[in-house]
């Protein structure tokens, strides 16, 4: 069976300064993988590497077996691989129930259709009105997103990601600055959207990675120190150090 | 089946009906409109007029409203889309080719849907400050051109044509003022209705995305650049067919329909009617034309009004006028109205203090320095005003401060108002 993701010593360098030094990860199809480390270790450019933010300085990135290498954004979107971002990334100006049409339409088939009225097209809204109700964000429908409470609009943010069924899900950060009743609503509506799919998680919040993940790399100025089940991860010595040897980050 | 569903299937529902009557009342404006103007010719021309200018507008906004790309070379498709189809009409009467006159936008459309891909495909790369150059850079390019190759563009005579001569359709040559009305009242209605489907579609919506957030709509499947291009080749192609009008009407098409000039007046249209609208421009259209082609009857100077409107709308309605207007649905709707218009009676005084202190320092200083010697007396507002004395200066600027400062007054507790009785309005309205 081939991976989800495969990384193979993947770099990337800004000017003289190199943030990801070789990486070599595989991702299972169907896993839900926390990847942690301590602040500045690279794990949103370990994201934007994968996502077609950034291109690598060297090194492969495989989606489900294919070269995604360099290709961007919307290419590897296409390919299946859909991700949030730390800092909410939404489309301010309009409504939630816009926001996550806005997610859907391309993978249903409509693409840059200037020939399909959007309005009546049932397929599209039925599909946007299920991914509203998934996010429990059904009342606020007709907002403008600009005008959500924080929480909300991280709730919008994995609404948007998952909305167009793409089977490999990257969060970055999804409970990031959230009180404990919003982070515990985050994981149930995570576990929720990540059944049956592949779910790359970068999280600070060690409460939320030991409760979802089923393995956890660990990433330390720019490569991955230990790859493992969350139990094995804990006792981890290297680990253990390197956490004690920047922050002391448990269950922050 | 969520409540969801059921209350946007409601919505739609009322959406359609609303927009197909409104459609229907746009088609039968359109078409009665002349019987109101008692065989005036000077109406129908304006009218003509206005109705380019909506379709050149409204292709403008596909560009800065919906897709958030500010655009200094319209001239350009407007410009190309006329003078190409000056030749075609040429070609129609030398039966090189044949067309009905009526088709002849067609290729005015299409030659600005070629130039919109051509040049979109590498200028539409970003939006901001690089499209903004790109396309003022191509704007002037083109402009110079005119006078460059003469053959083509005509020099400074620009190109001529007969739109008498092509084949009848129905027994309508073109020949009067009407029968070219009702083709560009025809073709505005058409190319607004295709303009506002197209905000509709899917790619419409995502070029709404596009605007607000380019890199998320990147990672939904969209290339922010073939989006962005999509919308320029459209803007092209209506901004072309509203130049193909422009030659039929006028007969003549010369290097100002692509000069700074014709560029910046989409801009102007947009910004004073409302890029937040779809009927924004539409109403920037009628307001700068029925502006430019009356006040040009009465003053030399009607542009630097123009400029001062502009100007004006930018730093006090952002939301251009359209957006003035829909401050007050609500408080319509409400039928509250009638509390909120004893204050704006009060403040409109000041306000047309200032205006007429503006308009009469700049006539009066107009006039004082273009004024033939020995001829300094001149008539403003129906008064014969001596412009080589102080008096009218000290006069103008004198309701001018006045009027200034009784307004600045008299403004917080209008703003006050108004938010009390629209609160009250929406408070009222809806449980």
């Amino acid at each position: 069976m081939t991976s989800a993701i495969h990384l193979v010593d993947l770099q990337k360098s800004f000017g003289q300064t190199a943030i990801i030094r070789g990486i070599n990860l595989e991702i299972k199809k169907g896993e839900r993988h926390a990847i942690i480390g301590p602040n500045g270790a690279g794990k949103s450019t370990l994201f934007h590497l994968i996502s077609g933010k950034y291109e690598p300085t060297a090194g492969s990135v495989k989606l489900h077996g294919n070269e995604i290498t360099g290709l961007p954004p919307y290419e590897i979107y296409r390919k299946g691989l859909s991700r949030s971002f730390q800092v909410t990334n939404i489309f301010h100006r309009m409504t939630v129930y816009e926001n996550v049409r806005c997610g859907i339409m391309w993978n249903m088939g409509y693409k840059y259709s200037f020939w399909n009225r959007v309005d009546t097209t049932e397929e599209i809204n039925l599909k946007t009105e299920a991914v509203l109700e998934e996010i429990g964000m059904v009342e606020r429908a007709m907002t403008p997103a600009g005008l959500l409470t924080y929480a909300e609009q991280r709730a919008l943010e994995i609404g948007i990601t998952i909305a167009g069924g793409a089977d490999v899900i990257m969060l970055d950060e999804p409970t990031a600055g959230m009180s404990h009743s919003e982070t515990e609503q985050a994981v149930a509506l995570i576990r929720k959207i990540s059944e049956n799919k592949t779910l790359v998680m970068v999280e600070h919040d060690m409460g939320v990675v030991f409760g979802l993940a089923d393995r956890i790399s660990v990433l330390v100025y720019g490569e991955i120190i230990a790859t493992d089940t969350p139990d094995r991860i804990k006792e981890n010595e290297a680990v253990q150090e390197a956490y004690l040897g920047t922050e002391h980050d448990d269950d922050a | 089946m969520s409540t969801l569903t059921d209350m946007r299937r409601d919505m739609n529902a009322r959406m359609f009906k609303q927009q197909r009557n409104m459609w229907i009342a746009v088609a039968l404006v359109l078409g009665c409109l002349p019987l109101f103007y008692g065989g005036s010719d000077f109406a129908l021309t304006v009218s003509i007029q206005i109705g380019m200018m909506i379709i050149f507008s409204l292709a403008y906004n596909m560009l800065l409203g919906q897709g958030g790309m500010l655009s200094f070379g319209m001239a350009v498709y407007f410009g190309m889309g006329g003078f190409l189809s000056m030749h075609f009409m040429n070609m129609i009467e030398a039966d090189t080719v044949w067309l009905p006159m009526a088709l002849l936008p067609v290729v005015g459309a299409f030659i600005g849907l070629v130039l919109g891909l051509i040049i979109g495909s590498f200028s539409t790369r970003k939006a901001g400050t690089i499209f903004a150059m790109i396309s003022l850079g191509i704007g002037e390019l083109v402009a110079a051109s005119s006078l460059i190759f003469v053959k083509f563009f005509g020099g400074e005579e620009g190109v001529t044509g007969d739109r008498t001569m092509g084949p009848e359709m129905f027994g309508v040559d073109f020949a009067s003022e009407l029968e070219v009305y009702y083709l560009v009242a025809a073709w505005v209605f058409i190319a607004t209705l295709l303009m506002f489907l197209f905000s509709r579609t899917p790619v419409g919506r995502m070029a709404n995305a596009v605007r607000d957030n380019p890199e998320r709509a990147e990672f939904v499947g969209y290339s922010q650049r073939f989006v962005r291009l999509i919308s320029f080749a459209g803007a092209g192609l209506f901004s072309g067919l509203a130049g193909s009008l422009f030659a039929i009407t006028y007969e003549i098409v010369t290097e100002e329909t692509l000069n700074a000039v014709t560029s910046g007046a989409p801009l102007i249209m947009v910004m004073i009617g409302g890029a937040g609208y779809f009927i924004g421009p539409i109403i920037g259209a009628i307001f700068y034309t029925l502006l430019s082609t009356v006040l040009s009857n009465y003053t030399e100077i009607w542009l630097m009004y123009v400029g001062i409107i502009f100007v004006l709308t930018i730093m006090y309605l952002p939301a251009g006028l359209t957006g003035l207007l829909l401050m007050h649905n609500p408080i319509i709707k409400a039928k509250k109205l009638k509390r909120i218009l004893p204050v704006y009676g009060k403040i409109a005084l000041p306000v047309i203090g200032i205006f007429l202190g503006i308009v009469g320092l700049l006539e009066v200083g107009h006039y004082a320095h273009n004024a033939s010697a020995g001829d300094m007396t001149m008539s403003l507002f129906f008064v014969s005003v001596d412009t080589s004395s102080y008096l009218p200066w000290i006069f103008f600027t004198g309701i001018l401060v006045g009027g200034f400062m009784l307004a600045k007054k008299q403004a917080p507790s209008v703003a006050e108002t108004y938010e009390e009785v629209h609160k009250e309005a929406l408070g009222g309205g809806d449980k």
